[in-house]
């Protein structure tokens, strides 16, 4: 008893001393992300063939179509570069956590010369192992950090989705255009719907690229919004569909993982454009259209630059111009000439004759939007630092691969905090 | 007229006696021949399953333990991180130890480190960059210990007290820890995914110093001093002595004048404590985050392994050693191969089990019913 009154006593005295020791240092400048030293990627060594051992990180198995989306582009590239099986290491459901770090760890162990893992959260851990084995390449999807973290071996990746969303929004808003013209409901009643994950600048980026696809086609749609505040659950996702069908909705598309949504809008006859899947099968009345990622051309680039000996880029946002944006086949639901119109807005996108994010096509508070500081440089503390408007147009993706779009634009009722 | 009966019931085919002590020599070879007999199970079983070749398994566990030089990483000293791993378990079947020589059956071990590790997270981030980084160590270790110590001491109070049922009380404390760390990393997080991430990523406050290069080499420091620590303690010193009494008979010590109810509180306090201190070293020494799952399960490893080795702190060395090491090297093994991860668990559990087996042949002795002599 008489210890645990000495360690308390020691105890309080200390934290008496923490309270006068503050100094209060951490308030350093707030900088944009063209004044931070950038990350120079590190010259890998080259690999034979033979010798080559390739690790997977995925966050759940082939039963999440986020994770299958993955399974099936690393498979892919593998094969299309002549990569056996026994070469190839996937380590599937493996949270976002200290796990990912040991796991990586022992893809090295196990002589994987580079490691690709799939989630968000998997970030600081692979950044971690990335400094224990400065031979290894650590390419990571979805983070944000591979531009400015100055670690040679860790890259990031993503794709400028924004553009297939707005492709997708076109197929959408040539439906509503259809569903108007034979007289279903007026101009001013044309509102759709959007399923999202969480109020995350990827989410926020996605429904408005697609909600502004919509509206080049139709000019009076309006757009809701709900959170299920999880990737993947269905009856989350079936109900929030449900409740903005109720809403009015006509047309429902969403951002997350399972096919709740989708076979919501089938059970109430409301077309439906998904995301990361080709949902035919779910919704074979309704399903119209759905844009994905294709990680494809990136995993060939990574394994490539293993086996040829050159760099990875630090951070890498793969275009549609290469294909690793993707739409699915229009169904029969689609609206006549909506492959022409999407054909027509690709070419305009590929040549930069059209922006996604001009700053014309959308207003924020009623005004137009002419300068917004954006949280690019990811440290942690949720500060904007950069400015994104230049040109006339958000500058989506071009400073870094993942997301960083996230104002709410007149048109998009999102729920109130 | 009891006699009678005995005699005219059929005799059993087996029945079980208590030995008297073995000599170590015997006790030795009857481990040895236990382990051989895991050995040729777990081949038999991975040829059954798995259709490898069970000397390359074994092989490739062998490297995930000692590790290899590989081309991608050049030499690769995986050991340390092996001893690491093991000085962990150790220092938690370290803990649980003086609680359950007094038989107070604490298996809060697991919810016990948990508070420490929370402690310690807490303590890096809120006074994180506010003081010097000696000054928040001293101060988040010996928080750590503290709150160790009182989350195990609330169940001994109530044991000392009232005599409430000490199992389902500590039991019952893991769940209240990883619910307090669950809520506390909803508080803390800012991204909206319930993940603190790494703690002070970008500062490493609050980090213990790294040795030789690696960060955990100051926890298995640490763990060599409470190892030595805890064998004078119960060996040597009156606190010790006290422990055992109590341990064999609370009325004995009553008899001889021991406070019983101060030595179950202090002692559990001990255990909780270290335990505390554990949570520190996973925390601020090795992993720098906190997830609720944080300990894994070591809390009720460290049962086994205190119960293994008889409660001798020094024999709780190899057994953990050998527990650790076995699971790192099929969880290697198996990745390595390919083959499904449970076939290292069912591994692990081949030994252990015919460690345990080898316990019971050292106790007990099995005599088979004599064949009569008809007519």
């Amino acid at each position: 008893m008489k210890k645990l009154l000495a360690i308390l006593l020691a105890v309080a005295m200390l934290v008496c001393f923490a309270g006068c020791g503050e100094n209060g240092g951490d308030a350093a400048k707030v900088q944009s992300i063209d004044e931070v030293t950038l990350t120079t990627p590190s010259q890998i060594e080259k690999v034979a063939k033979e010798d080559l051992k390739v690790g997977f990180i995925f966050l759940h198995d082939a039963n999440s179509t986020y994770d299958k989306n993955f399974i099936d582009a690393a498979n892919a590239a593998c094969e299309a570069l002549g990569i056996g099986q026994d070469q190839v290491i996937m380590k599937t459901g493996i949270p976002e956590g200290e796990e990912c770090y040991t796991t990586a760890k022992e893809l090295v162990t196990a002589g994987c010369q580079v490691i690709f893992a799939d989630s968000f959260g998997h970030e600081p851990y692979m950044i971690k192992a990335a400094k224990e084995f400065p031979k290894v390449q650590f390419c990571h999807a979805t983070g944000t950090r591979g531009k400015i973290e100055g670690v040679g071996n860790y890259h990031t990746a993503f794709a400028e989705i924004y553009k297939g969303r707005y492709l997708a929004g076109i197929a959408a808003g040539m439906k509503l255009n259809e569903l108007i013209d034979a007289g279903k409901f007026t101009k001013e009643e044309a509102k759709i719907g959007y399923v999202g994950a969480f109020p995350y600048a990827e989410v926020i980026s996605g429904y408005t690229s697609f909600y502004l696809g919509v509206k080049s086609v139709c000019p009076t749609v309006t757009m809701e919004v709900q959170y299920t505040q999880s990737w993947f659950d269905i009856e989350k996702e079936n109900t929030a569909a449900k409740a903005l069908i109720a809403n009015g909705c006509k047309l429902i598309s969403q951002h997350a993982d399972s096919s709740g949504a989708p076979s919501a809008c089938e059970a109430a006859g409301i077309p439906n454009v998904a995301y990361n899947v080709d949902t035919s099968n779910i919704g074979p009345n309704t399903a119209i259209i759905s844009s994905k990622i294709s990680w494809v051309p990136y995993m060939t680039m990574m394994i490539k630059a293993v086996l040829e000996g050159t760099t990875i880029p630090a951070d890498y946002c793969a275009t549609l111009k290469e294909d690793a944006v993707q739409l699915t086949a229009l169904t029969k639901n689609a609206a006549p000439g909506t492959q022409a119109a999407i054909d027509a807005a690709k070419a305009k996108l590929d040549n930069d004759e059209l922006k996604v994010f001009d700053t014309k096509t959308f207003t924020v508070g009623g005004k137009e939007l002419t300068t917004y500081l954006a949280d690019v440089v990811d440290l942690g503390d949720f500060a904007p630092d950069t400015e994104a408007i230049v040109d006339g147009r958000f500058i989506e993706s071009e400073k870094r691969s993942a997301p960083y779009f996230n104002v709410i634009i007149d048109g998009i009722t999102v729920p109130a905090e | 007229m009891a006699e009678i009966k005995v005699k005219s019931a059929k005799e059993p085919l087996i029945h079980i006696t208590k030995r008297d002590d073995m000599s170590f020599s015997k006790s030795a070879l009857v481990h040895l021949i236990g382990i051989v007999v895991a050995v040729i199970l777990s081949a038999l079983l991975i040829v059954a399953v798995t259709g490898q070749n069970p000397l390359e398994l074994f092989k490739a566990m062998y490297e995930g333990v000692i590790g290899t030089s590989a081309a991608n990483i050049g030499i690769n000293k995986k050991y340390t991180e092996s001893i690491h791993i093991a000085a962990i378990l150790l220092c938690i079947s370290l803990a649980v130890t003086p609680a359950f020589k007094m038989k107070f059956w604490n298996i809060g071990a697991e919810g016990q480190v948990l508070m420490g590790c929370l402690t310690s997270a807490f303590c890096m981030l809120e006074f994180g960059g506010r003081m010097d980084n000696t000054a928040l160590l001293i101060l988040t270790v010996l928080l750590s210990i503290l709150v160790g110590a009182v989350w195990a001491v609330i169940p001994a109070i109530c044991k000392a007290y009232w005599n409430t049922n000490e199992t389902l009380f500590t039991l019952m404390m893991n769940y209240v820890a990883m619910t307090l760390v669950s809520y506390f990393i909803m508080v803390k997080d800012r991204s909206g995914r319930s993940d603190l991430g790494i703690l002070n990523e970008r500062t490493g406050y609050g980090y213990l110093p790294e040795l030789f290069g690696r960060s955990y080499i100051f926890n298995i420091l640490i763990v060599v001093g409470m190892v030595v620590f805890m064998f004078i303690y119960l060996k040597y010193s009156k606190q010790g002595y006290e422990i055992s009494v109590v341990g064999e008979s609370e009325n004995t010590a009553r008899y001889i004048g021991i406070n019983v109810k101060k030595v179950i509180i202090r002692t559990v306090a001990i255990s909780g404590a270290i335990c505390g201190l554990v949570g520190f070293m996973i925390v601020a020494g090795d992993k720098h985050s906190l997830k609720p799952d944080i300990v894994g399960g070591q809390g009720f490893t460290a049962i086994m392994v205190s119960w293994m080795s008889k409660f001798n702190p020094i024999v709780m060395i190899p057994v953990s050693m050998l527990i650790v090491f076995l699971s790192v090297g099929s969880k290697f093994a198996t990745s390595a191969f390919k083959v499904d991860n449970s076939i290292g668990d069912i591994l692990t559990a081949i030994v252990i089990f015919s460690i345990i087996a080898c316990e019971f042949f050292t106790r007990y002795k099995i005599n088979f019913r004599k064949a009569k002599k008809e007519g």
